[in-house]
Order: C-alpha cells, then structure tokens, then sequence
C-alpha cells in the first residue's frame, strides 16, 4: 500500500526543499514528518520519502535506522520514554522504570496489547538538572516520583 | 556577579523579541554592524572564549580558519545536539532567551561572512526547537534575519534543523554529515570543516552558549569579557549541576569559580545530608574526582592539570552509598548503545566495556576482569576518527583507578555489596 503526505505536510515538505542547497538535507526532516503524518517510519514510507528526494529507499533507510527516534515499528499511541543514564538513575529511575513497567504489564521494549502504551528505555534527555525524566510522545515531564508518573499516565485518554 | 546570559531569564517574557529588545537586545548587532568583520574577530579572540560544546577550543583562533579567500560561500553551524549526559545548559539558553543565540548568530556571520545558518538541534527537543521556529520567524518579521539586514547590504537564513536521537551527532563531522541527511558518522580530518563542512562548503561549527555570549563580547568588548573569566579562559560559564545535590539546575557563574563552592555554595550541597562520594565534572565523558580533589578552580586550564576536564560545564554529584560499578556500568551502557559502529576499536572496545563492567556489577566478575578493562581501554585511545571511544575509556579508567575497591570487592564477593540497586 502507497503513502502520501496530507496536503499541509506536502507544503510542509516543499518549505523545507528551499532550505538547503542540497535535497538530501531534506532526508532527516522528511523522516520526522513521515513519522507525524503516519504514525511510525513504514517500509511505505521509506519508497515514498525516496521518491520524493530523488534517492534509492536503501538509502533512507540506511539513515533512518541509524537514528534511535525514528521508530521502524508502530508504537503505542502514548511513547513513553524514560531516560535511564547517570543522573536520572542516581535519583530513582531505575525504580521507575520498573514502577511503569508493572503498572503496564509491559517490559520496555514492549506494547501494551490495547496498543496504547509503550514503554521505552531512553538514554539522556538532556534534562538531567529536573531528574528524573520521561519524554510522553513529544513532552518531557520533570522531576519525575512515583506519584507524578501516575498523575500523568492515568489520565491519559 | 556579572552575567553575560541569564540577566534576564527569570522573565518569563524575555524569548520574545519586543521584551528582549526593550532590555536592549540587538543593539549589539547595530554595534557590530558599523564594525569591521575582522575587528569582530579579534574582539572573540581577546575575550579568550573558549568553546563551550566540551572540547574548550578557542572559538577566534577556530574563525581564524576560514580559507582567506572568499570565492566559496561559508556557513555556520550552531551545535545545539546536547547529549552528554549531565549537560542541560543550552536547553535554558534556547527557551529562554532564543533571540540571545539569534542575535549570535547575525554578528557571527557578519563576521565570518557566512551566508547561511543551521541550528542543529536534538531531535528529542521538540519545544525547544518550536521555540527557536517561533522567534526565528518573529526574527525574519523585524527585519533582523532575511535580506538586507538593518539595511546594512548584509543577508542570513537560519533554520532549525532537527536531529533524531544520535549522541554522537553532537561531534561536529558527524553533526554535518546528519544535517546533509545522511548517518551520523564522524569524517575523517583533515579536510576541516573550516575548508570543507558543512554541503562542501567552508563552515564553523560551534555551540549555542559560544555563540550566544557573542553579543555581550560585542557590546562591552573582548577584554571585558577576558577579564570576568581567568587566564586563558574568559567569561563565565553555564554550569548544570546535577546528581544528589539539594538545588540541581544551572547557575552561571565566573569560569574557575572552584568546584566544592559550585556544589556546596551554588547547588546547596548533597543531597539528604549525605556525604560525597565522587564528583564527574564536565559530562559523563570526564575522569571523575574524588571529594578529596574537588577544591580546584572550575576552568579548562586547572580542571587538565588535575588530570580530568571542564568539559561541557556538566557537574554530576554522587553521593556516599553509590555503587560505583553500577554507575559505570550505566555510562558503559550508554557508550556501547550510542558507539556509531565506524571504527573497530570503539565499536568493538565500547561493547566490551558494556559486557565487562555488567558482569562484575552482575557478581559474575573473573579474576583479571579490571586488568582486562584497563587493557581493553589501552587499545581504545587514540585508535579511532572521533573521540566517543575516548570518551567512554576516560570514565572507565578513572573509575577504576579511583575506586578500584569496589571492583575488587565485587569479583571477590561474586556479588554487588550494594545489592544491585542505586
């Protein structure tokens, strides 16, 4: 099954075009919004973005693999990533980790099966001064204990 | 104390463009404007600032690179990709005063006489890089980016180019190479960027806080800026202090203000009334210090004598009860996963690591385990394009050497003494 980039992601591609002097910059960027347009980096995705950069799809795959973020797989609709390096466990996430991985009945890695959680294990945030950290799809949440995560997660639509 | 950068960031106001200019932003670029570039240029070198990205290169002699001749179009790159654990200082700069890097910017390029700018900035930094979009674009409206800037017959772009989960981006071959779209593997020097970078063309690549204290050097002149500093290190610095301490986050502060006041003054002091145990002082990638050794001037100068760095400005405090093994082991996990797989040595060296130190934290270290890792770490230094292998052997060293008790006592005890938890 082909894909295409809705009409504002179209539009959205073509600024990005005038951007750079050479297409390929283009490759990252087209990736990310692949990624907000159809939920996840699909194989359909990767002969759609090459098609549109003039390139081979072992190309963008090549780059698209490299990269931790962009995800191959479908996730969840709610991507939780807690960051798991030196500052953020020295302040409790390993506790947390495995406090979310309960709460989910998931392993990181893994989805839940509603399709509605994963849980990913992420190295740093770079917002170690408000450890500990998760990244919930685009948002960080700071300061991170137990109870917050809960405040956060259960609400959740 | 004087700030260069954070005057203003309590207000929360102050990322838009009409506040930052009623506290008089981009009358520095005014200034610069009626300026030769190269008098720009020698400003930066008198103002010794030295790059704040980690490497501590002195960001003038860095300009000073640009071929003379002007026939190819220049670019510059802001490296705004911090990923080294323990630093969170260019995140404050970018939400809060991103008009602050903006106007950097301008004045950078004027100077160098690049045409174009990329901010390239990790990918996991969605709101920050909105942010940047939003006082990019608000940038572009007031005429200060765009054609003809100020009238002054001088043209910009800037775009925020975004990163997608890559450590090793924030090298600066490998943060070119993933804006060009391609795998972030770090190139081979020479060529430099400064001859060949970014698209081919010649290009400077620097951090966001380097650039942002531009303005400032500007307005109030290079020796100034030298003189708030100390030797050989001008300015202040933004420092993240992080870990167990009573009041994480990141204080500006003189360059060689000395450390145990940075911990015990700025940051509030350990956690919980606990004891220090150790101190990584410029980002996971620098040799840690014992507390015994922490009463030192924070500059790239005193922090090398003491045999480790000032790094990217991140301090991580440990306290008393931490098992060391287990915190190496997190940062050799990190390495390992983040290793771009280019060079033997690192690829290979870094997942070794992994394997090593986890299985003595695991109680399933072998008699020779430390030696192995001493060994292993011999043949990763110097041995490869970039230094992420470097990068992890320098932690795994230091913590060997310094508390190379707590590894023996895990071998010999066929167990974690601390049960396998922080």
């Amino acid at each position: 099954m082909s894909v295409a980039f809705s009409e504002t992601g179209r539009a959205e591609f073509e600024r990005l075009m005038t951007r750079y002097p050479d297409r390929k910059a283009v490759i990252l960027p087209a990736l990310h919004l692949a990624q907000k347009e159809f939920g996840y980096v699909s194989d359909e995705a990767i002969v759609y973005i090459a098609g549109l950069v003039g390139t081979s799809p072992a190309e963008i795959e090549g780059v698209a693999t490299f990269y931790t973020m962009y995800n191959r797989m479908p996730v969840g609709k709610y991507h939780v990533q807690i960051c798991r390096n030196i500052s953020c466990s020295l302040l409790g996430a390993e506790h947390l980790i495995e406090h979310v991985s309960k709460k989910l009945g998931v392993r990181p890695g893994e989805t839940t099966p509603d399709g509605k959680f994963t849980l990913t294990k992420v190295e740093c945030l770079g917002s170690c001064g408000t450890a500990p950290v998760m990244q919930v799809n685009d948002e960080y949440h700071e300061n991170l204990t137990v109870e917050s995560i809960d405040r956060i997660l259960d609400p959740l639509p | 104390m004087e700030t260069v950068l954070t005057t203003h960031f309590a207000n929360e106001r102050y990322r838009l463009l009409d506040t930052y200019r009623r506290y008089g932003g981009y009358e520095a670029l005014k200034k610069a404007f009626a300026m030769d570039p190269g008098g720009i240029i020698d400003e930066v070198k008198k103002a010794n600032l030295r790059g704040r990205g980690g490497a501590g290169f002195p960001a003038g002699v860095k300009w000073g690179f640009l071929p003379k001749d002007l026939s190819r179009p220049r670019v510059l790159v802001v490296n705004a990709d911090e990923g080294e654990p323990g630093t969170f200082k260019d995140r404050v700069i970018m939400t809060r005063g991103p008009h602050l890097l903006i106007e950097g910017i301008v004045i950078s390029c004027f100077a160098l006489r690049a045409y174009a700018c990329w901010i390239y900035i990790r990918g996991e930094f969605v709101r920050e890089a909105r942010i940047m979009d939003e006082a990019i674009a608000e940038a572009y409206a007031a005429g200060f980016l765009g054609k003809n800037i100020l009238g002054s017959g001088f043209d910009l772009d800037v775009t925020v180019h975004r990163g997608a989960g890559a450590y090793i981006c924030g090298e600066e071959t490998s943060l070119i190479n993933s804006l060009e779209g391609k795998r972030g593997w770090p190139r081979l020097k020479p060529p430099f960027p400064a001859s060949v970078g970014a698209f081919g063309l010649p290009t400077i690549v620097n951090n966001v806080e380097t650039i942002a204290d531009i303005p400032w050097i500007v307005t109030h002149g290079g020796e100034t800026f030298a003189a708030l500093g100390v030797e050989k290190n001008g300015g202040t610095r933004l420092i993240g202090v992080s870990g167990a301490v009573n009041r994480p986050g990141v204080y500006e502060l003189a360059a060689g203000t000395n450390l145990k006041e940075i911990i015990y003054t700025h940051a509030g002091g350990i956690k919980d009334g606990k004891k220090l145990k150790a101190v990584i002082p410029g980002g996971s990638s620098t040799p840690v210090l014992r507390p015994d050794e922490i009463d030192v001037s924070y500059d790239i100068e005193s922090m090398a004598k003491i045999g480790t760095m000032a790094g990217s400005g991140g301090v991580i405090v440990i306290p008393e009860g931490t098992c060391m093994v287990r915190a190496l082991s997190v940062l050799m996990n990190f390495y390992a996963h983040e290793s771009c797989g280019q060079c033997t040595p690192c690829r290979e060296g870094t997942g070794w690591l992994k394997k090593i130190v986890g299985r003595i934290e695991a109680g399933k270290g072998r008699k020779g385990d430390v030696e192995l890792i001493l060994d292993l770490c011999d043949n990763m230094m110097g041995r490869t394009i970039c230094p992420l292998s470097e990068a992890a052997v320098m932690p795994a060293q230091s913590f060997i050497w310094k508390f190379r008790e707590e590894f023996d006592r895990h071998i010999g005890e066929q167990k974690c003494p601390y049960g396998n938890r922080f």
